[in-house]
C-alpha cells in the first residue's frame, strides 16, 4: 500500500517574527512518544526567518531540523508556507504531520492536507500509535466537547492532525542531545502570494497572557459585573497571576475576549486555576480541565465544574475571594 | 458583488449523548439550526450586499429538512439558496464536505466572495474554509472581525491572532472565515419572512454537480471516525467543609503544600 514509502514523524515548528511558539516544544514531546513507539524519526520543520534557538527543537527531542530560512517568509505569508509545506512533505514523505491549532496553523494545514489530498484532524486531545497498523489514533473533542471521536486517517498519506497549544506537555530540554539540522533552500520562483500583510497591531490590554501563565484567575457569569471582576483582579495581583474568564463572561462584554478560555477562546495549562463563580458548563472545562490544580469556588454545590476541581469551597464568592486576598496578604 | 454563503444544520445543542449500544451520537428529538457561527457569516453577506449592491447565494450540503434551514437564510437577507443533497454526500469529512461545496460553486458561475463560520457547533474544526479555498485556487484569509473594504478586485480586513490582529489585503475572488465579532447578526424581517415562505430552494445531486460518487460523501473521505464516546467525568477533589474561614486556611495550606503559592 501507499503508506509504505512514508516514513517518520513531523512537527511543525511555528515561530513568528523569529520566536519559536512553545505548542512546537509541546508537540515535540508527544512526537517523540509517538516515534519511539514506531521505531522512526522525529523531525521538526520549521519556515521563517531569523529564527532564534533553532537547536531548542533538538534538545526537546527532534532527531532533524528541516530549516527554511528565507526574508520571503518573515511576513508569515500563508500562500508561501502552504506551497513550501507541500513541497517538503512530498520530498521526505513523512507518515505522520502534527502542527499546533493556533490562527495560523488552522489556517495553513488544512491547506496543505487538501493540497495534498489526505485526512486531517483538527483539536486532539488525544495521540496513539495502533501497534498492528502503524496507524495513528487520533482523539478530538466534538459538540463542545460533550462527546469524544476516535478518528483515523487509513489511506491517506502523511496523517495529519492539529493540536491545540497547552494540551500537552513539553519535555525538560536536554541540550546535550544530537541532532542533525537540514538547511532547505527556498525559491519564490512560481510562487504567488494572494494576500499581503499591511499591519499587525498588537493587543496590549493583556498584561500577563494568560496561556503563559502558571496562575490564572478565571471568573464568570457569577460575578455579575464587570466591575466585580476588580475583585478576581485584585485577588490575582496577590498571587501574581493572570485574569481570564468563561464565554459568559466575555460576551457580557465584562472582560475582553482574548482572557476568554474555553472551546471558543484558548485552552490553558497553569499550575494553578482558581474558577469563581463559574458552573463549568463542557465548552469551558475543555480549556482548562489539564491545569495541574484547579480550585473551583461557587455557591452551587452541583455546579459541573466540582467534578474536575481539585479543591472546592462551595459558598458565597463575595465572601470567599475577599477572605483568600486578606488571608494571602498576611502570610 | 457576488457573495456565496456556506451554511451548516446543526443539533440546537451540544449536550447531545452518545448512545452505548450503536456508538452512535442520539441525534432524535434534538431541534435542528444555522450552526450558530455561520450566522456572523450570513450577516456579513447580506451587509455587503447592501452596501455594494450584488446577490447573496445560501449554499448548504446536507439531508433533505437543511431547506427549512435555507429557507430562514432567506428571511434573514439572502437572495438565493442552494440544497446540496444525496444519499452519495452522507458522512463526508472536511475534504469531501470541501470538494462538494466547491463544485457547488463552480456551478453557481462567477462569484467574488465566499463566507464561511469559523467553525461548526458538531464536528468543531474549522477546516471546511481553508480547504474550499484550496480546492477552489482562491486567496483565503482566516479568523475576520472586520471588513474594512471591499472594492472590485481586492478587500481588506481585520483578521484575529493570538497576540492581536492584522490587517490583510487580499485578491478577490476570495474565501474568508469570519469572528462572532465581526457583527450582530438580524433577525427576520417580515417582507424576509413571506419572501422565504414562497422561495424555490433548488436541490443539487452529486450527478447534477458531475461529481463521482466516490469522491464525495463517507468514500470520498479521507478520514474515518472510529468510535465515539461520551467522556466521563469522575470527582477526585476535596470539597472543604465547616466554618468558611477555616475552608479558606484549609484551601490556602494545600496549595502552599503542593507548592503552588
Amino acid at each position: 500500500m501507499e503508506g509504505e514509502s512514508y516514513r517518520g514523524i513531523w512537527v511543525f515548528a511555528e515561530q513568528r517574527q523569529g520566536k519559536l511558539k512553545d505548542v512546537a516544544y509541546e508537540l515535540l514531546a508527544k512526537g517523540r512518544e509517538l516515534a519511539d513507539s514506531l521505531k522512526t524519526e522525529l523531525s521538526a520543520v520549521c519556515l521563517g526567518h531569523g529564527i532564534d534557538g533553532v537547536n531548542e527543537l533538538i534538545a526537546h527531542g527532534a532527531d532533524k531540523v528541516y530549516l527554511v530560512d528565507s526574508p520571503d517568509l518573515a511576513d508569515n505569508q500563508e500562500d508561501l508556507y502552504t506551497r513550501k509545506l507541500v513541497e517538503l512533505i512530498q520530498r521526505y514523505k513523512p507518515e505522520i504531520v502534527l502542527a499546533g491549532a493556533t490562527a495560523f496553523g488552522r489556517a495553513v494545514i488544512p491547506r496543505v492536507a487538501a493540497i495534498l489530498k489526505t485526512g486531517l484532524t483538527a483539536d486532539c486531545t488525544g495521540l496513539e500509535i495502533d501497534a498492528d497498523s502503524r496507524l495513528l489514533v487520533q482523539t478530538k473533542p466534538a459538540f463542545g466537547g460533550n462527546v469524544m471521536a476516535v478518528i483515523t486517517c487509513p489511506v491517506g498519506r502523511p496523517q495529519m492532525a492539529t493540536v491545540r497549544p497547552r494540551v500537552f506537555r513539553k519535555n525538560q530540554p536536554d541540550r546535550a542531545r544530537k541532532g542533525e539540522i537540514v538547511k532547505v533552500d527556498f525559491d519564490r520562483q512560481g510562487v504567488t502570494s494572494r494576500t499581503r500583510l499591511l499591519q499587525f497591531v498588537e493587543d496590549i490590554t493583556e498584561t500577563v497572557r494568560i496561556e503563559e501563565a502558571d496562575i490564572i484567575v478565571a471568573g464568570g457569569r457569577g460575578l455579575g459585573s464587570g466591575k466585580n471582576f476588580d475583585l478576581l483582579r485584585e485577588l490575582a495581583s496577590v498571587l501574581g497571576a493572570a485574569v481570564a474568564a468563561s464565554r459568559p463572561a466575555v460576551d457580557e462584554g465584562w472582560v475582553p475576549y482574548s482572557h476568554q478560555v474555553g472551546q471558543t477562546g484558548k485552552t490553558v495549562c497553569p499550575k494553578l486555576y482558581f474558577a469563581i463563580g463559574i458552573s463549568g458548563a463542557v465548552q469551558h472545562l475543555v480549556g482548562m480541565q489539564t491545569s495541574d490544580i484547579i480550585v473551583a469556588i461557587n455557591d452551587d454545590p452541583n455546579a459541573p465544574i466540582f467534578e474536575v476541581a481539585t479543591y472546592g469551597i462551595v459558598g458565597d464568592l463575595f465572601k470567599v475571594v475577599p477572605l483568600l486576598i486578606d488571608k494571602l496578604k498576611r502570610r | 458583488m457576488k457573495v456565496v454563503v456556506c451554511l451548516k444544520q446543526v443539533p440546537a445543542t451540544t449536550e447531545v449523548k452518545v448512545d452505548p449500544q450503536t456508538n452512535t451520537i442520539i441525534r432524535e428529538g434534538v431541534k435542528s439550526i444555522i450552526n450558530p457561527l455561520d450566522t456572523y457569516a450570513l450577516e456579513e453577506g447580506v451587509r455587503l450586499k447592501e452596501r455594494c449592491g450584488g446577490k447573496v447565494t445560501a449554499l448548504s450540503m446536507g439531508p433533505p429538512q437543511a431547506e427549512e434551514m435555507l429557507r430562514e437564510a432567506i428571511s434573514l437577507g439572502a437572495d438565493e439558496a442552494v440544497l446540496l443533497c444525496d444519499k452519495a454526500f452522507a458522512g463526508a469529512d472536511t475534504w469531501a464536505t470541501a470538494y462538494t461545496l466547491a463544485a457547488a460553486i463552480g456551478k453557481l458561475g462567477e462569484y467574488d466572495l465566499v463566507i464561511c463560520g469559523r467553525q461548526t457547533l458538531d464536528g468543531d474544526t474549522g477546516q471546511v474554509g481553508p480547504q474550499l479555498a484550496e480546492i477552489l485556487g482562491v486567496a483565503f484569509i482566516a479568523y475576520v472581525s472586520k471588513i474594512e473594504e471591499i472594492a472590485e478586485d481586492r478587500l481588506r480586513v481585520r483578521r484575529m491572532i493570538e497576540e492581536g490582529y492584522e490587517v490583510i489585503e487580499a485578491a478577490l475572488p476570495a474565501v474568508i472565515t469570519v469572528v462572532k465579532e465581526i457583527n450582530t447578526p438580524r433577525l427576520p424581517s417580515l417582507r424576509g419572512l413571506a419572501r422565504a415562505k414562497g422561495a424555490a430552494i433548488p436541490v443539487w445531486t452529486a450527478g447534477e454537480l458531475g461529481l463521482d460518487p466516490k469522491l464525495v460523501g463517507l468514500s470520498g473521505s479521507f478520514t474515518r471516525v472510529i468510535r465515539v464516546f461520551s467522556p466521563q467525568r469522575t470527582s477526585r477533589g476535596e470539597i472543604f467543609q465547616g466554618e468558611l474561614e477555616d475552608q479558606v486556611e484549609g484551601l490556602i495550606n494545600k496549595l502552599k503544600e503542593a507548592g503552588a503559592i
